[in-house]
This record gives C-alpha cells, structure tokens and sequence, in this order.
C-alpha cells in the first residue's frame, strides 16, 4: 500500500511540472535588470513555455492553466487584465489543435511556426491594449521582443526538453 | 459493436465539453477586459490581492539579480576609471563653487523667511521600497515594490530616487504597489519650465522620452532647460526635478528624465501630505470652520 502512495505522490508531483516551469518562465521574466537598453525588454519566455506544452503534454497544461499564467501575467505586468490571459489561452489552443502536425517534425518546423504564432499573438496583444487604452502605443519595443523571442527560443525548447526528459519520461 | 459507439459518444461529449470550457474561457477573458475597462473596484482588489501573493517570491528572485547588476556595474566602472575621475574633479570644482552660492542664498533665504513669517512646508514622511517586478516597457511603464499599505504607501503619493520624481503610486496592495513611471501613457503630471516658469503637463507616452504637452503661453522652450513639477494641481510639491528638454523638434518637447528605467533599485514613496496625482481615493471632505476658529485652529 506504501509504495502505491508514494508513487502517486511522486507522478502527481511530475506532473504539477509543466505548469511549474511556465510560471518559473513568468516570474524569471519579471525580475527587474538593471542593464541599461536591456531594461524594459522582456522576452515572451511564458508564451513558449504554454506553446512547448501545448504541443508535448497538453494534458498537463490544459487551456485553463494557460488562462491562470496569461492572467497572472497582466497582474504583474500592469497591461489590462485579460489581455494575456486570451493571448495565452488561444496561443494553448491553437498549438494543442494542429500538435499532431507537429509531433515528429523537424525543430526547424516548430521555430517557425512558433515565429507565426508568436507574431499574431504580438500584433493580438497590441491590438487588444490599444483598444482598450484607445490610444495607438508605440510598436517599436514590440518588434525587439519579438527577435529577442525568436533568438531564445531554441535555448529554452532545449532546456523544456530536457526537464521533460527528467520528470515525465513515461509518456 | 454496441460498446465501441458508447465509447465514441463518450469521446464526442467530452469533446464538446472542452470545446465549451474554451469558449467560455475566451467569454470570460473579454469580460475581464471590459470589468477591468470600468474600473471595478473588485476587480482592483483581486489585482492587488494577488500581486501581494506573489511579492515575496519576486522579492527573493530579484536580490540575486541585483547582486549581479552590481558586479556587471562595477566592472563597467572599472573600465572608465580614469575618464570618470577626470569629469568627477571638474564636476567638484563646480559643485564646490555652487556650494558657496547656495550657502549664500539660505542664509539669505533664512533673513527673508524671518522678515515675511513665512510659513514653512512640513518635512515629508517616506517609505523606501525595492523594484521587485518589471516585465518590460512595450505596453507600459510600471513596476512592482514591495512597500504596500501596511508600510503606510497610499494611492497617488509621488516615488522619488534621490530627489527626483519617477513617478506616484497608482495600485497599493497590502504589502505590495505599483509605481506608474512619468513615461507611462497614463501618465500625466503638472510641470513648470525651471526658467522661465512656464506652466505644462507632461505626458508620458511609453517612450523613454516624455511629451511637454499644453504648453501655457508661446514660450520659447530650448534644449537643455530643467523641468521641475508645478504646484498646480496639488498634487506634488512645487519644485521637484524632473529633467531637461532632450528635443524641440516638429513642435513637439520631449524631457529626458534624470533617472533612467534601468537605475531604479530602490525608491523613495513620499508622503507631502498632498491630494496626489490619482483621485481614486476621494479625500474627506473639509470641515466646515467658522471663521473665528479658523486662526487659532492652525496649530
């Protein structure tokens, strides 16, 4: 009877693991750094955490939880509560509905759809605020996120990789 | 045969019930955006409440990053010793030459104030307060301290580093706040032009460099010309530097601040004992004195 518990302890623990690397993801990103030009730029490391998951392990981090990070995200970031909160949630359904089409592609493949759906959920997002602010923010720094996203991506994808080979090698 | 279509329509319904939790996420995401757009004070709640839970994480994580800032700083510094040295001895000897005028203006200051029984501004209360969270500038210009109103921080008082204004308070949780830096597009303070005294409002519009809007009169405004906070308003004390005109161009003023996004470790949330900037939290309203009262209640 023991073990059995143990056990389930052990995989439910596992399998808090997806949701748990994202919010670390999120709240890595929120750490102020003192670099000057570097200030204030902040990679979208969240969205590829839920993009990751969406593809390999959508069971473990199911659209709600994607909602939960994205609503966590506008608290701490001050945008207007629900933008990136819809943004993740859509950016979770869109990758867990085409994962098919990309389990057992190249990397190449998932960098570049990961390029597409990172674009329209930027371009989303500003839409959304601008709307909501009715004022047309400046869409500069949105484009040095977007290549500084673009150029993390592989690094994270291999460190993604790597803890899922750590805790969830059963599936 | 008969099982197999059981399975299937069980595979169907649950289908559907995730179709549906989506939708009705996304309704819900959009809903959340107009509560948020109406300014519900739930809403504010729920914000702040969670902001607290997370301060003491972002809290921890922040000071290992700070320390290495520090070291990436120093380095740095050690590269432009030299040239730093020579421009911190031709700033001290001008430093050193203002010393002597400003010695000879307050104790001229102190004749007048004696002559005139001026009044003097009460000495400010402050709370300093650490960055704790800042995810980036693209949407807005705000950060996460972790000074909240247990440690006395009210909506609207002004945040200074060193003796500059960066920005007032614009959401205060119970251990946690949010500082709106002057940059952000809400942002919008009284000014004057130190020189000429001319009256503005600066506007941030999420740029490093915010607008001189509503310029009074038809100044002419230069380069180089400090801007420092107006006492229209009521919102900040009158005099706190801001920072110099950057550009003119097109008509249109840009201020560069004193203090830098990237500079900001810690702050000092500075009770003037003012309305502020945010009339959120409507102040009471006055009593009503009688006159006669009025000179002896002053004390």
């Amino acid at each position: 009877m023991k073990p059995s518990v143990w056990l389930r302890m052990d995989s439910w623990v596992r399998h808090l693991v997806p949701f748990g690397v994202t919010l670390a993801m999120l709240l890595v990103t929120a750490i102020p750094i003192h670099l000057p030009g570097l200030a204030g730029m902040v990679p979208m490391l969240p969205m590829m955490g839920v993009y990751y998951w969406a593809i390999y392990r959508p069971d473990l981090l199911p659209a709600w939880l994607a909602f939960v990070i994205g609503l966590l995200y506008d608290i701490i970031s001050g945008t207007p509560l629900g933008v990136n909160a819809l943004v993740l949630l859509l950016v979770q359904g869109v990758a867990a509905g085409q994962r098919r089409f990309f389990l057992g592609k190249s990397f190449m493949v998932s960098w570049w759809a990961f390029g597409l759906l990172a674009a329209s959920a930027s371009g989303g997002t500003w839409v959304l605020v601008t709307v909501l602010l009715g004022r047309a923010i400046d869409p500069t720094p949105l484009f040095f996120e977007y290549l500084l996203t673009m150029g993390l991506f592989p690094i994270l994808t291999w460190a993604l990789a790597r803890t899922q080979m750590a805790f969830l090698k059963e599936a | 045969m008969k099982q197999s279509g059981a399975v299937g329509r069980l595979a169907t319904l649950r289908l559907l019930a995730q179709r549906f939790a989506f939708v009705s996420l996304v309704v819900a995401a959009f809903a959340l955006m107009i509560l948020g757009k109406a300014d519900i004070v739930l809403i504010e709640r729920v914000r702040t409440s969670v902001a607290d839970a997370v301060a003491p994480i972002l809290d921890a994580l922040s000071r290992p990053a700070a320390t290495v800032a520090e070291i990436s700083e120093s380095i740095r510094e050690l590269a432009s010793l030299r040239a730093e040295n020579a421009r911190l001895r031709q700033e001290n000897q001008r430093l050193l030459h203002w010393q002597t005028v400003a010695r000879r203006l307050d104790a001229e200051n102190a004749v007048l104030h004696e002559h005139l029984n001026v009044v003097t501004d009460a000495d400010a209360a402050f709370v300093t307060a650490r960055v704790i969270g800042d995810l980036g500038s693209a949407y807005g210009h705000s950060m996460l301290l972790n000074a909240g109103s247990r440690d006395g921080v009210r909506k609207g008082q002004a945040v200074l580093s060193g003796e500059t204004l960066i920005g007032y308070i614009a959401e205060v949780g119970d251990r946690s706040s949010r500082l709106l830096l002057l940059t952000d597009i809400n942002a919008k303070i009284p000014v004057v032009v130190e020189s000429s005294r001319t009256r503005a409002i600066l506007t941030g519009d999420n740029k490093a460099r915010p607008k001189l809007n509503y310029v009074a009169g038809n100044p002419s405004i230069s380069v180089g010309d400090r801007i420092i906070t107006a006492a229209s308003g009521a919102a900040f004390p009158p005099g706190l530097p801001i920072g110099v005109v950057a550009s003119t161009t097109d008509g249109i003023i840009r201020v560069e601040p004193f203090v830098q996004r990237h500079e900001l470790e810690y702050v000092a949330i500075v009770d003037f004992g003012l309305g502020g900037i945010l009339p959120f939290e409507k102040p009471p309203m006055p009593e009503r004195r009688r006159r006669g009262a009025d000179a002896g209640g002053g004390n």
